[in-house]
């Protein structure tokens, strides 16, 4: 667990909040993506976020996940405001408290599927070498992919794959699991185990995990599901 | 363990094979020329200095004077307002006054050798043909501390001259120009038309024909009398252990000496600053061979940052920073640049092997000379540094390109 967590927020239990969140695209036509909106996601909590193509669940994900920037609103990560952070604090706080999955995995297609799960405690640097590589390979037994260390990611099939994608989202063990259509490319199967291990996430090992979906039986296993349309939520249940 | 970004780097550039091997090649082709090119033109430099050094006196002191002299009325009242008219100069026998005890000084400066000379010009007579040469008057046990003429004899010997103070040494091109040999008399006249006879004690051949050809060596007191300039040295020639600190020295003996005192830096200026524009257009050339290879370079990183946009997405979006991804591709650039270098010099050391075997007969040498090459590790040094510099500025643009990838744009674009 992080160090950075406060009291507060132990108590609370929020481990992300966000606060009249407001982006808009300057341009010819200033595009809204999101609009005012509101949301805190708690420990142990199994949120879904859907609504319609364009209706602005990725962009909240992103500005959830500090890869984006309000054009109003505040965001805070495990009770710390990050409007105020610059861009090497955030990446900061990407590496240590967030782990991304999204649709199409990206795998870094010159890496071996250990050496992908590496890169995130590699970069951390807080563990040597022969401790990240034991990590990772128990990261991958416990999706049963202990086998497929030494594969490069074309030789996986795709839920192979997002799997992997989801070990290296938890390499250095994140509060926080943001997930972009994570089964939007999967078959039913591998849908399922997705589906499964993320709500596993949340449940058994206390994460706080938001999943952008179309998926509506995805959606109804959530503990909560965020519907967007038109960058607002309409309805948070 | 290799690091995070070169590991990246490397595995990147593996990813692409073609490209990164015609990119490597360019650099290696560059770094390959610009060391044989380098190497030559050094050598060549050196090759020249050296023999200008071996070859000259490192500082000349002559019978001028710089300035022309003070009249003593200026001397005593130096600050004050003085007119003088209708200067005649004194009329006075050329040459070095009171040269012994000048010498004398000399020899009491450290790391020093210095010798008279009575140098003048004299017609060479023999069976019917006369040819002008210049005479070096010296005094015979000192020519080979203060010349290379010894390295350079082909007959006879230098040391005959003490023996025989009516002897001269002479180049070989005079001799076959004469139809002359070892041994023979010669009859030297003076522009003053004082003839005197010399016997043919040694021959000496530099490769430089002008040399060869009307140089020649005799005993100070017999050309002293056969100019009729007695007990005179028109010149000190002044050699150094270290012939670098010529100017300074040179500076001194003026000062102390008033005559004029140049050193070899001075009298060979003009060659200088030729070598030294010489270097520059060199290096300019060379230059450019490895800035076309870096363009190769910036192609292929530029064509990996742009395939590899959704990777640094990936990568920034786990936590990397802008700056760990332009690290990555500078890396990219550095990994170019040493492997480049340590391709291309050996190859380069090959082509310099090649060129020593390229044996040329220059203007002015009677003797084909193999070409000159600096084979000094800083020669190897420049090239690898400059061809390593070269390829990391060209990783340069296309890093800053990477590092500013906004993630969110290419996750939006891939949805």
């Amino acid at each position: 667990m992080s160090e950075s967590v406060t009291a507060a927020d132990i108590k609370a239990d929020i481990i992300v909040e966000a606060e009249h969140l407001t982006r808009t695209l300057a341009g010819e036509v200033t595009a809204t993506l999101v609009s005012d909106a509101s949301i805190a996601i708690r420990r142990g909590e199994f949120v879904t976020i859907t609504g319609a193509s364009g209706s602005g669940k990725s962009s909240l994900l992103y500005l959830l996940g500090l890869l984006d920037r309000p054009t109003s609103g505040a965001v805070r990560l495990l009770g710390r405001d990050t409007a105020m952070l610059d861009d090497d604090e955030r990446a900061a706080l990407r590496l240590a408290e967030l782990g991304y999955v999204f649709q199409f995995h990206f795998l870094l297609p010159e890496f071996t599927v250990a050496e992908n799960v590496m890169l995130p405690m590699q970069r951390l640097g807080h563990l040597p070498e022969e401790e990240i590589e034991a990590r990772a390979m128990d990261l991958l037994a416990s999706f049963s992919l202990a086998d497929q260390a030494g594969k490069l990611p074309r030789q996986l099939s795709g839920g192979q794959s997002q799997r992997v994608a989801i070990a290296r989202a938890l390499a250095n063990d994140p509060l926080l699991i943001l997930a972009d259509e994570p089964t939007g490319n999967l078959d039913s199967v591998s849908s399922a185990n997705v589906q499964t291990i993320l709500k596993d996430l949340a449940h058994a090992y206390g994460r706080a995990v938001a999943v952008v979906t179309h998926d509506r039986d995805f959606a109804a296993a959530a503990d909560r599901t965020i519907v967007m349309q038109d960058g607002r939520i309409i309805r948070d249940e | 363990m290799l690091g995070l970004a070169p590991a990246i780097a490397l595995k990147h550039l593996l990813a692409r094979p073609r490209q990164s091997i015609v990119s490597l090649s360019g650099i290696v082709l560059g770094v390959a020329f610009f060391l044989a090119v380098s190497s030559l033109m050094q050598g060549s430099e050196s090759d020249f200095i050296r023999r200008l050094v071996d070859n000259s006196p490192h500082i000349t002191v002559s019978d001028e004077f710089r300035n022309p002299r003070l009249q003593p009325v200026a001397q005593l009242f130096g600050e004050g307002a003085i007119e003088i008219h209708g200067v005649k100069p004194l009329t006075e026998t050329r040459g070095v006054r009171h040269y012994p005890q000048i010498l004398e000084a000399l020899r009491t400066m450290p790391h020093l050798r210095a010798s008279p000379v009575l140098a003048g010009q004299a017609i060479v007579t023999f069976a019917g043909k006369d040819v002008a040469v210049s005479l070096n008057g010296m005094i015979p046990s000192e020519v080979s501390d203060i010349t290379t003429i010894r390295d350079y004899m082909v007959a006879g010997s230098l040391d005959e001259l003490v023996a025989n103070p009516d002897g001269i040494v002479v180049g070989d091109g005079l001799v076959r120009k004469l139809s002359l040999s070892l041994g023979q008399n010669v009859t030297l006249t003076s522009p003053t038309g004082e003839v005197r006879t010399f016997k043919i004690l040694g021959l000496f051949h530099t490769g430089r024909a002008t040399y060869d050809d009307t140089q020649a060596f005799a005993d100070l007191k017999r050309v002293q009398a056969l100019l009729k300039r007695p007990n005179r040295a028109n010149t000190i020639i002044v050699k150094l252990d270290d012939p670098h600190g010529a100017q300074q020295v040179a500076a001194e003996i003026e000062r102390r000496f008033g005559y004029k005192s140049v050193s070899w830096q001075e009298a060979s200026e003009d060659l200088m600053s030729t070598l030294a524009t010489r270097n520059i257009i060199m290096y300019t050339v060379v230059s450019a061979v490895l800035i076309v290879a870096a363009f190769g370079i910036y192609n292929v990183i530029s064509t990996v940052v742009l395939e590899k946009q959704r990777d640094i997405a990936i990568l920034k979006s786990i936590g990397f920073r802008a700056r760990d991804i332009r690290r990555v591709f500078l890396i990219q650039g550095l990994l170019l640049g040493i492997a480049g270098s340590v391709a291309g010099l050996p190859l380069g050391a090959a082509l310099m092997w090649g060129l020593m075997q390229v044996r040329l007969k220059f203007p002015g040498s009677s003797d084909p000379v193999p070409l000159p090459i600096d084979w000094n590790w800083r020669q190897f040094a420049i090239a690898a540094a400059f061809a390593i510099a070269a390829a990391v500025f060209a990783g340069l643009l296309p890093a800053r390109k990477g590092a500013r990838v906004q993630p969110v744009d290419i996750l939006r674009g891939a949805q």
